[in-house]
């Protein structure tokens, strides 16, 4: 950075002189480049809470999400978001965000870690165990073929077909108490 | 619609701006009424009063569209002579069972004879709907719901001045309609004024609800609801010998495009069990298991805590803090062997053992709650590729845009690698139970580090595929003889041409007004159902402002796709023994109805009546003023320990109060109250009350009160406000409380939770929770700590007569 | 000397140096179509990383951010209001909503006091607090009429809005403005926004909304123009905004020497960090 370029002299030799513009500005206001420009590569999602369905632009830099506004492409929300459309970004790098396995034994008064591959392989176990525990061939005299062992509740942000194989698994198990938001 | 659908909420003001009127019914001001230009409160639990009397005011005051209601509704269907109405008996109609609290709905059918097209026949619908709503009038509307006769009058007005073949009114409404014993018959009061005035499947017209959630829509089509298959074919009930002929007899009617269930059904079947269905074994019909009576979410719960229910998963919900009767849903789980929850953040659903109301209060304790837990962290939407299908039926695809951290996976991952390890452990098994696991067909494409399934090629297979493997076109495509495949046969179409339709994202400035290049609608991209009902009986616009679909001599044609069969003509008569589509005529636009009319009046279908009736909430201060009969007679209650009611009337809990959400949080708070972004915006639980019932119970603006019902105490920030006004009700004052309800005790920002107060007691219909409308009392100061809390709900049960637990 | 303290001002940013700049950039806050969703707080904080700022409830109906101030660059004020009914008997409920935000004033005082150069004006003619040069000196937050800019507690430095000066200079809209769901925050040309006001004023007027007016968008008034001004439906005191700020150095033309002599001594103390940082 040569000396030209320092405030003082830009104000004293410019157009400037009061030096409360150009000649005052910083290398870091000269080097500003919004982060969207910056970005990786970007992404065309879908707002996740409510179901108007705003379009989203996901900026992802450094395999992190930098920033997620509005798709104004979107016939629907027109690059709009609300609150907590807007808030996207934090929902997914909240600092809070749960991102390992928690296991609490029965008893227990504390979480301890768990490995996913084994949490897997122990709600595989149980699954099996309380479809076994509560399988019924009859129901007053007539044939269901079903389990009550096991129940399921899911939100309705999954995806269709996260839905879809949910309903299709447990169905196929003969579970059939599988239900969602949609009914509360 | 302002409150909590934001961006949505624009179109209402480009409405407004080109000369709409807005009004906004609710029982409290809300940033919704701030727009709009006239609020009307209404006291909680009686809309079909401001409804019926709106029905009542078009049919006495002739403003009906005949010719929409003589061609496209079952006006002139004659009734059987034996259907007895609520007029007859005192708010029950015929068919009730006393002791099963049920209907027989077999009067309700129509009789043999044909229609009456002067609408005059004492039995016909018309004449029967005129009947039963004359006691609907302006001033029952001000006894009942608060709202006087010239409020009423401006609403009426507006509403007959903005229908017609030149104009059409929209109604908007959310769970502040099927939240309700009667949530139902809310909807079906609604669908029978619009019907009469000609306001469904028409551009600017319709009953339009708001969905809260991104795929609830979605979670409703391609269900995880105990009652229903995808595409909403029902789940089979358990009788004797039954097979799939019988399963499809009982399903739905053989005309109308139900016709094709057996196309539908089989093609599901084949989509699920490939190979191993077909003619030979009823397509694995037999691999489904069978109801036998409510397996709803809350009774699941009571299942839980009376030991039935061993193990739960919990998938991106929270049910302890956005479920009715909060301490029930935590004792449900505090009774299970083991529960998975799937989640972001480490809810309330997934601490209750540590820290929950009864922690605090000593009630349970960790030490005693076996309850064997699992956290597994979830994808984030971002993290993952899939569709979400919003309020309007639209699917729209997001793409992944990086892995999810650590160990988080999505839900497709989690069900898809489970059923891969259940599939491995009951390998080679030979009893018959697990064929119908390892018949599954469950063989996705891998994809990425995580071995992720393709959610492409579970798309394709909701899609469905032809004998060939080639991704179906729509589903007219279905066949009933097993060459196809479709998990879903009302998204079918959404993979057509082996392209994902719900991925398209051409500009809304490159296209027209309505879009069709945006995603994907089901069915097949229509984007208003029942069309057809755009076009006057001869296939012409009704007017050229309201012009949307139209018959040009050849073919249907028009801004949208036509919902209807492109090329038949309006002049069609169906031959005799038609069936399916076939036996709808040209002038019948709603192709999913046996007969292809709009139902005023529903003879099969619903277990609570062929007919909207006026019946107060469960909890109710007042009695009913229109019949008898108080409440609706076949609700769901369940008088148990944790679950007392309120009585109707009395002064122990005398005050109203409703439920509902804040535009700067989300539910149950999974997704908001973790934020500080939004937690900031709204950090604590607050109750709205009028200056009146502050002066009445000595609350003060920003101090503390406590809520108290027959399930618990909560306590909340007190906010004043002239928003929430006192209604007149049958000459006494009856008080609103306002509760927003998205606390708990985990989070940036922790408050009680208004569902605590709820109890269990549900619409027949749909099993869905009373959460709009119950009745407390409420106390200055903050609640009792510890055993007192406990102690404070037994004794203001004890003062209402109401049972010990 | 051409530059100016007070009164009207053709070109604000060729006022502070800069040769052909672009057409002076602003904010018309459209506040009859606000629903106080918050949007803009939020959307302008995700994009600005600007910190939470406290989870207390106020009190104050909806608002619990209370004022605009280091953390919060845009605030949403809440009104609750009763008057009787016209007609009949009764009251009538009006609950105004506004998006507050720095006005981005012709004539900015936190500008014209900072002694170091951290307050600029760019070429768009909106103002900006370079944070690499602020020292924390906190004159700006004493000079503004409207209370706006404020130094953050935990990094001593003053914060505001830049109208987010990054997205605007790449042809991107605010991101307020962008987030907006019913399009109250509006963003463009001010000479353009101003006209859109004026329409927008008229058809209110016409449908009988006689309450309606603008404020800030005038140039002869006390701050020669806001660059960010507003259609309100009542007195701007009812919003908490000032009814007729004063650039506060409006009487204190000699401020340039001192400004400049600030300016060497900065300066100097950048020559010394520079030294210090090789």
């Amino acid at each position: 950075m040569g000396i030209e370029s320092w405030p003082v002299i830009r104000q004293l030799t410019g157009t400037d002189p009061l030096g409360r513009g150009r000649a005052a500005r910083s290398g870091r206001t000269d080097a500003l480049v919004p982060r969207t420009r910056t970005a990786d590569r970007v992404a065309d999602s879908v707002c996740p809470y409510c179901a108007v369905g705003c379009g989203q632009k996901v900026y992802v830099k450094d395999e992190k999400v930098v920033q997620i506004e509005g798709d104004p492409n979107s016939p629907i929300s027109r690059g709009r978001l609300c609150p907590k459309g807007s808030a996207s970004k934090q929902l997914v790098t909240s600092p809070t965000r749960q991102t390992t396995v928690l296991y609490r034994r029965p008893y227990a008064t504390e979480w301890e870690p768990l490995g996913l591959d084994e949490a897997m392989d122990m709600i595989a176990d149980r699954v099996i165990a309380a479809r076994r525990a509560g399988w019924q061939d009859a129901f007053e005299d007539k044939p269901v073929r079903r389990t009550m062992g096991f129940a399921s509740l899911g939100g309705a942000t999954l995806d269709n077909e996260e839905n879809y194989l949910i309903k299709k698994l447990w169905t196929a198990l003969g579970a059939i108490q599988i239900e969602n938001q949609a009914r509360i | 619609m302002a409150e909590c659908h934001p961006v949505g909420f624009q179109w209402v003001m480009e409405a407004k701006a080109r000369g709409a009127r807005i009004f906004h019914v609710d029982p409290r001001f809300t940033r919704t009424s701030a727009m709009a230009h006239r609020h009307l409160p209404i006291r909680a639990g009686s809309d079909i009063v401001l409804l019926g009397a709106l029905i009542n005011h078009m049919l006495s005051g002739g403003h009906d569209f005949r010719e929409y209601v003589l061609h496209y509704t079952n006006a002139s269907v004659i009734l059987n002579e034996n259907f007895r109405d609520t007029e007859d008996l005192d708010g029950l109609f015929s068919g009730f069972d006393a002791e099963t609290s049920s209907y027989d709905p077999e009067t309700w059918a129509y009789a043999a004879e044909h229609r009456d097209e002067t609408l005059s026949h004492p039995r016909c619908v018309y004449q029967v709907l005129k009947r039963h709503f004359a006691r609907y009038t302006p001033e029952m509307v001000e006894q009942v719901c608060g709202i006087a006769p010239n409020d009423f009058a401006e609403l009426a007005d507006a509403v007959v001045a903005n229908s017609g073949p030149d104009r059409t009114t929209a109604w908007v409404y959310s769970v502040g309609w099927t939240q309700h014993t009667v949530g139902v018959q809310y909807i079906r009061t609604a669908a029978i004024l619009q019907l009469l005035l000609g306001n469904i499947g028409r551009p600017g017209g319709g009953i339009l609800v708001l969905r809260g959630h991104a795929s609830i829509q979605g979670s409703t089509d391609i269900p995880t609801l105990f009652n229903l298959l995808p595409g909403y074919l029902p789940m089979p009930y358990a009788h004797h010998h039954e097979d799939l002929d019988s399963y499809l007899e009982r399903a739905a009617g053989d005309t109308g495009f139900w016709g094709h269930k057996r196309a539908y059904m089989i093609s599901l079947l084949k989509a699920w069990w490939g190979d191993a269905a077909h003619a030979e074994n009823d397509f694995c019909f037999d691999y489904l298991p069978r109801l036998t009576g409510d397996h709803g979410t809350y009774q699941t719960v009571l299942d839980q805590i009376d030991g039935k229910v061993k193990g739960y998963l919990l998938l991106g919900e929270n049910p302890a803090v956005g479920s009715a009767a909060g301490r029930l849903q935590r004792l449900g789980l505090a009774s299970l062997d083991w529960l998975v929850v799937r989640d972001l953040q480490l809810i309330e659903s997934a601490m209750f053992w540590k820290e929950s109301p009864e922690i605090e209060s000593g009630e349970r304790t960790a030490e005693e709650i076996g309850t064997e837990v699992f956290f597994l962290p979830a994808a984030s939407h971002v993290e993952k590729d899939g569709t979400f299908t919003n309020t309007q039926r639209l699917l729209q695809w997001h793409h992944k845009a990086l892995d999810p951290p650590d160990d988080a996976r999505s839900d497709l991952w989690f069900m898809y690698h489970l059923g891969l390890r259940i599939r491995e452990r009951l390998a080679g098994s030979t009893d018959p139970v697990d064929r119908p696991v390892l018949d599954l067909t469950w063989d996705y494409p891998e994809e990425g580090p995580y071995r992720d399934p393709s959610a492409e090629a579970v798309l394709r297979e909701i899609n469905g595929y032809d004998a060939d493997g080639e991704t179906l076109t729509g589903f007219t495509a279905l066949r009933d003889d097993g060459s196809t495949s479709c998990g879903c046969w009302i998204y079918s179409g959404c993979y057509a041409d082996g392209v994902n339709q719900t991925a398209r994202r051409k500009p809304g400035a490159e296209q027209s007004w309505v879009a069709p290049e945006w995603g994907w609608a089901w069915p097949s991209n229509r984007r208003i159902l029942y069309n057809r009902a755009s076009a006057d009986p001869q296939g012409r616009p009704w007017s050229e402002r309201k012009a949307y679909i139209w018959w040009d001599g050849e073919q249907w044609t028009g801004h949208d796709v036509p919902d209807f069969e492109k090329t038949k003509p309006p002049s069609y008569e169906p031959p005799p023994d038609a069936t399916a589509e076939a036996a709808l005529g040209g002038a019948d636009p709603f192709i999913m109805q046996t007969d292809g009319k709009g139902w005023l009046f529903v003879p099969r279908g619903l277990v609570d009546g062929p007919l909207p009736a006026h019946y107060e909430p469960h909890e109710s201060p007042v009695s009913n003023l229109l019949y008898g009969q108080q409440a609706n007679p076949v609700r769901q209650v369940y008088p148990r320990p944790g679950n007392r009611y309120n009585p109707v009337g009395g002064d122990v809990y005398p005050y109203v109060f409703t439920t509902y959400r804040l535009t700067e949080q989300h539910t149950a708070g999974g997704m908001s109250r973790f934020l500080p972004y939004l937690s900031e915006l709204q950090p604590e639980m607050f109750c709205e009350v009028s200056p009146e019932l502050a002066a009445e119970r000595g609350l003060v603006h920003g101090d503390w009160a406590t809520i108290i019902s027959a399930r618990s105490a909560i306590e909340a920030r007190v906010l004043v406000t002239d928003r929430v006004r006192p209604l007149r009700i049958q000459g006494r004052v009856i008080h609103q409380i306002g509760l927003p309800y998205h606390w708990g005790s985990a989070g940036i920002v922790r408050g009680d939770s208004a569902n605590d107060l709820l109890p269990i007691v549900l619409d027949a219909n749909t099993h869905i929770q009373e959460s709009k409308v119950a009745t407390c009392d409420v106390q200055p100061g903050r609640r009792p700590q510890g055993p007192a809390l406990r102690a404070l709900v037994r004794r203001y049960r004890r003062m209402a007569g109401i049972p010990e637990d | 000397m051409s530059n100016s303290l007070y009164g009207p001002l053709p070109d604000v940013a060729e006022d502070a140096g800069y040769t052909e700049p672009p057409e002076r950039r602003g904010f018309f806050t459209d506040t009859s179509v606000c629903i106080g969703c918050k949007a803009c707080e939020v959307a302008c904080k995700e994009w600005n990383a600007v910190p939470d700022d406290g989870f207390a409830l106020t009190g104050m109906s909806y608002d619990n951010t209370g004022a605009l101030g280091a953390s919060t660059w845009r605030h949403v004020a809440f009104v609750e209001q009763t008057r009787p009914h016209q007609v009949g008997d009764g009251v009538d409920t009006r609950w105004l909503m506004a998006s507050d935000v720095c006005k981005h004033c012709t004539h900015a005082a936190c500008l014209d006091v900072c002694p170091t150069g951290a307050l600029i004006r760019t070429e768009f003619g909106t103002v900006v607090v370079q944070e690499d040069i602020c020292n924390g000196c906190a004159y700006c937050v004493s000079a503004c009429p409207y209370g706006v800019i404020d130094r953050r507690e935990d990094d001593g430095r003053a914060w505001k809005c830049t109208l987010c000066y990054d997205r605007i200079g790449d042809g991107l809209e605010p991101a307020c403005a962008k987030a907006c769901p019913t399009d109250s925050i509006q963003y463009g040309p001010l000479d353009e926004l101003r006209e859109r006001a004026s329409a927008r004023l008229n058809t209110l007027h016409e449908e009988g909304v006689t309450e309606a007016r603008l404020y800030g968008e005038d140039d002869s008034d006390g701050v020669g123009g806001a660059g960010a001004f507003f259609l309100l439906l009542d007195e701007p005191e009812v919003y908490g905004l000032p009814p007729d700020p004063v650039v506060t150095t409006r009487d204190l033309p000699a401020m340039w020497r001192w400004a400049g002599g600030a300016a060497l001594a900065l300066a100097g103390g950048v020559a010394l960090s520079f030294l210090g940082r090789r």
